[in-house]
């Protein structure tokens, strides 16, 4: 149930481990001085009657004590957060050709895989238990790439581009977030990586950089005519087509996705064509206008992306 | 009360108290008199707490269930943005500066402020900004990016409307009116202490009061400087901030949090001052280690000019940096730790009298160690690097500003109403407001703490269906509607204590610094004499010949 406390990789397990020693540390602290308070208000409390105490002004030794037994645990502290810094956060072994990189985009995210030459969005393939060198980007405002099972979160600031290290040690489903306040529909920002097999991942890598299917039906076909013809190739790319708008998703593979618009909606048939009729319903203030389509042509561009495989 | 004997010639008359507290709108407005600005300053902090109190509830109920459609996303957005902003600026900092106007000349036994128009201007200004502030519902639209509204979000290309231009007209506002009484408190503080009141005797509000408003007039510049570069690139296109053209978004952060850090201090300090008077008085001992209070005030200040890039460990700043703010940001809790341990120390060996007053202290000293215990862990950087921008970072500031400050604010507020008004506040309704607020407290953000761990960033209007996400969410705010019922008594409490209260008198808890030496509330003329000041305990010493605290 929380990410923070189930790491899957060598960067966030030394986080997970400082956070449990500190996390120790503060409780004892508090249930040292909770414990305090608790017996002076049941030993002191005034009884009826009682006049005023004999007063008591402070006490040197005691001063000194509180004030080096603390300084001695923030030093513990300090030294295991130096260690875990170095070992959560290294730096990419080539920080100048990134195996992918990533795009803040309000609000979705883009990843290219610059090697491969293809682009996806808001599902992040990586393969399990190889370095990953990750360049971090914005097409926009600042966002924050986090993805609590993999690393510590990184800021994506106009004009700093970040580097992060990712290696995941298993192949699973682990879900990210951004953690930057980005705008209006900052909370459907959200993206999932898709950790699989280092077979399974080039598998996937020679699907991507292959070429949108052709549509092979009348609808979808009438879709693909649509598609050019709507102002959608304005601003999203379908590869082999004259699609290369880059304002939005790329859609080339859109049909392999799990979800869209940030997760905010399962990939169904049904949530595409409710998309494509308003998406300002759906997800308002998105920088995807609402086309004005009628129930025919949601109908066939439905088709036709329900094809993109 | 009635087991603390009360002199019977120092009682009030009931009448004269009825015509003090029924003066004319007019002699509100002209006046220049501390006690009057002060007590507007605290209506118009509960004003504001009620206005942010409802936009907290609103947050609440969209967030109770995932897919609620409470409130529309922008519509969340302007909503929490305002909510930050207000319990800030209109809130927290004014209900503190509030008591420092009204208490700190009674505290050193002077009669007014040192600059008595400068500080109506004060109060006036923040007033001002605070209505310019929720004009901007009327005006177009609300602000939208949050208290620390980061560029280039908060730049004309992607917030063009005019939200933004109130917040930072409003705030300029607010921020030249405190620094203003910043200046007014230090000036007040050194000149006017009665005769025998070195800086080594004044109680320690007083000097937790000197240091934050020498903190003010540091931090709040440099809010007011950048307010003004953001104005400048919205409305006349320069570029302080954004990437084209040469400026930086990063010098906004640095900027913004070199005064935001400090400001977080500016919103305890005096809360430190109202604990360190409150709770020697009802243990009826002095406070312990009164130097090391005083002087971890004075550490604290100081340490907390210096660690600003805390809020900025996720930008990239590079470990060598993020090491030094973080070892930085330990060891202010080193002085904080010391306060903690000299309160807790002086219940040690007292006699402990349980008051709403006390009880708000008490519970102080644990919500804020705790609020304070999460701040070493977001010292510890790597831990930042994956709570900041949580919940976790939400339930640590509201622990220690709901939990810290504002339960100083309700101890001091019970401490000081008798001395304000003339009347005691209802002890049973007291302990029912204590109560429901402790509860509702720790109900609504002890398990945010669990929802930052568990991925829930902050700032989203709602979330997806995640395990456990929908109860602890849900959880989170039946505890807010809890907290919204305690402030409805709080409230009802202060109308009938004020028409039907009990007579206070001088000195109601048998309290031991100047302030209590006038009558309930205090004549325009505040003291028509000082009592002689030979010790931290005037008072005590006067009741107390056969063993004064300057003999010690
Ligand atoms: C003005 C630019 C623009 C136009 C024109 C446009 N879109 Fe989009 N589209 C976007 C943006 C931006 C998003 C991302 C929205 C988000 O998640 O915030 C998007 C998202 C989508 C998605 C979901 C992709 C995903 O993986 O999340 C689909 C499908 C889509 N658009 C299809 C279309 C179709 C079909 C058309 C033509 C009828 C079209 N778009 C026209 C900008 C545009
Ligand atoms: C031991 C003392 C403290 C330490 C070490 C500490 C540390 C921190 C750190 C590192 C952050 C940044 C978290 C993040 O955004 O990632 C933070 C946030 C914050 N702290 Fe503290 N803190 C302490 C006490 C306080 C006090 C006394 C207050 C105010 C009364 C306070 C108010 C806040 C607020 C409001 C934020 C959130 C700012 C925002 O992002 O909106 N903290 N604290
Ligand atoms: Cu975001
Ligand atoms: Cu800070």
């Amino acid at each position: 149930m929380t990410p923070v406390f189930n790491p899957s990789s060598p960067q966030a397990a030394p986080i997970f481990t400082l956070f449990v020693f500190v996390l120790l540390s503060c409780i004892v602290i508090l249930a040292l001085v909770a414990g305090l308070v608790v017996y002076a208000c049941f030993r002191y409390r005034r009884r009826s009657g009682e006049g005023d105490p004999p007063q008591r002004f402070g006490s040197q030794k005691l001063e000194i004590a509180w004030t080096v037994a603390p300084f001695l645990l923030l030093v513990a502290i300090f030294i295991f957060t130096a260690r875990a810094m170095s070992n959560s956060d290294p730096t990419p072994a080539d920080a100048s050709s990134p195996d992918i990189v990533i795009v803040g985009h309000q609000w979705w995210w883009e990843a290219q895989y610059p090697k491969g030459g293809f682009r996806t969005a808001n599902e992040i393939h990586l393969p399990a238990g190889r370095d990953m060198g990750v360049l971090i980007k914005t097409n926009d405002v600042i966002h924050d790439f986090w993805v609590p099972q993999l690393a510590r979160k990184v800021d994506a600031i106009p004009g700093y581009p970040n580097y992060l290290l990712l290696h995941p040690d298993r192949p699973g489903v682990y879900l990210g977030a951004c953690s930057e306040f980005c705008g209006e529909e900052h909370a459907w920002m959200r993206f999932r990586v898709l950790v699989t097999s280092q077979s399974e991942f080039e598998t996937w890598e020679r699907q991507q950089v292959q070429i949108a299917s052709a549509p092979s039906e009348l609808l979808s076909n009438e879709g693909a005519r649509l598609f050019q013809e709507k102002a959608c190739m304005k601003c999203h790319t379908i590869s082999g087509t004259e699609a290369k708008g880059e304002v939005g998703p790329d859609l080339t593979h859109f049909l392999s996705r799990h979800k869209f618009a940030g997760e905010l909606l399962d990939n169904t048939p049904e949530n595409v064509a409710r998309w494509l009729k308003n998406p300002q319903q759906i997800k308002p203030g998105c920088h995807m206008p609402n086309m004005q389509l009628t129930d025919d042509q949601v109908k066939s561009l439905t088709a036709y992306l329900d094809g993109l495989q | 009360m009635s087991d603390i004997p009360i002199p019977a010639d120092s009682l009030p008359v009931a009448a004269e108290i009825e015509a003090e507290n029924k003066r004319s709108l007019l002699s509100w407005v002209a006046s220049v008199d501390h006690k009057q600005i002060a007590v507007m300053y605290l209506l118009t902090s509960l004003f504001f707490f009620g206005l942010g109190g409802i936009e907290a509830l609103l947050m609440r109920l969209q967030l109770a269930w995932p897919g609620m459609a409470i409130l529309s996303p922008d519509g969340y957005n302007q909503i929490f943005t305002m909510h930050g902003t207000t319990m800030i600026f209109l809130v927290v900092v004014p209900s503190l500066l509030g008591l420092a106007t009204y208490l700190t000349p009674l505290m050193i036994g002077a009669n007014e402020m040192a600059f008595p128009r400068l500080n109506a201007f004060s109060y006036w200004l923040v007033l001002f900004g605070g209505l310019l502030l929720y004009f901007s519902f009327f005006g177009g639209a609300a602000p939208n990016a949050g208290w620390f509204s980061y560029a280039p979000l908060s730049e004309k290309p992607y917030s063009f409307q005019a939200g933004l231009d109130y917040w930072a007209v409003s705030l300029l506002a607010i921020g030249v009116g405190t620094v203003a009484t910043g200046l007014n408190l230090i000036v007040t503080i050194i000149t006017l202490r009665a005769p025998g009141l070195s800086l080594k005797r004044v109680g320690l509000f007083v000097w937790m009061v000197l240091v934050n408003s020498f903190l003010i007039i540091l931090a709040l510049p440099a809010l007011n400087a950048s307010l003004l570069m953001l104005l400048v690139d919205r409305q006349l296109s320069t570029h302080f901030f954004t990437q084209q053209g040469g400026g930086s978004p990063l010098l906004w952060q640095h900027y913004f949090w070199s005064f935001g850090h400090p400001e977080v201090y500016i919103m305890v300090l005096p809360g430190f001052g109202i604990i360190s008077e409150t709770i020697p008085v009802f243990s009826r001992q002095p406070i312990f280690g009164y130097g090391f209070v005083a002087a971890s005030t004075v550490a604290i200040g100081l340490l907390s000019l210096g660690v600003w890039a805390h809020h900025m460990f996720a930008v990239g700043m590079g470990h060598r940096w993020d090491m030094t703010f973080g070892a930085a940001s330990m060891l202010i809790a080193i002085p904080t730790g010391v306060k903690i341990f000299n309160w807790t120390a002086t219940m040690y060996g007292g006699a402990i009298r349980f008051t709403t007053s006390m009880w708000f202290a008490i519970a102080f000293l644990i919500t804020f160690t705790m609020g304070g215990l999460s701040g070493v862990m977001f010292a510890a950087v790597p831990i930042d690097w994956q709570t900041t921008d949580t919940y976790f970072v939400v339930a640590h500031m509201h622990y220690v500003l709901f939990g810290g400050t504002l339960f100083s604010v309700f101890s001091g507020l019970y401490y000081w109403f008798p001395k304000m008004s003339g009347k005691i506040l209802s002890e049973k309704l007291g302990r029912w407001h204590f109560w429901l607020t402790f509860i509702g407290f720790n109900m609504t953000f002890l398990i945010q703490h669990v929802l930052g761990l568990a991925g829930m960033p902050r700032r989203i209007f709602t979330y997806p269906a995640l395990p456990g996400w929908g109860i602890m969410n849900l959880i989170s705010t039946i505890g807010a509607f809890v907290l919204g019922i305690s402030v409805v008594v709080f409230l009802w409490n202060l109308y009938v204590s004020f028409q039907r209260g009990e007579l206070a008198g001088d000195n109601p808890w048998n309290a031991w610094t100047l302030e209590w030496a006038t009558s309930s509330p205090p004549p325009l003329q505040n003291f028509k004499a000082v009592p002689p000041v030979r010790s931290r305990r005037p008072l005590w010493d006067l009741a107390h010949p056969e063993d004064p605290d300057w003999k010690r």
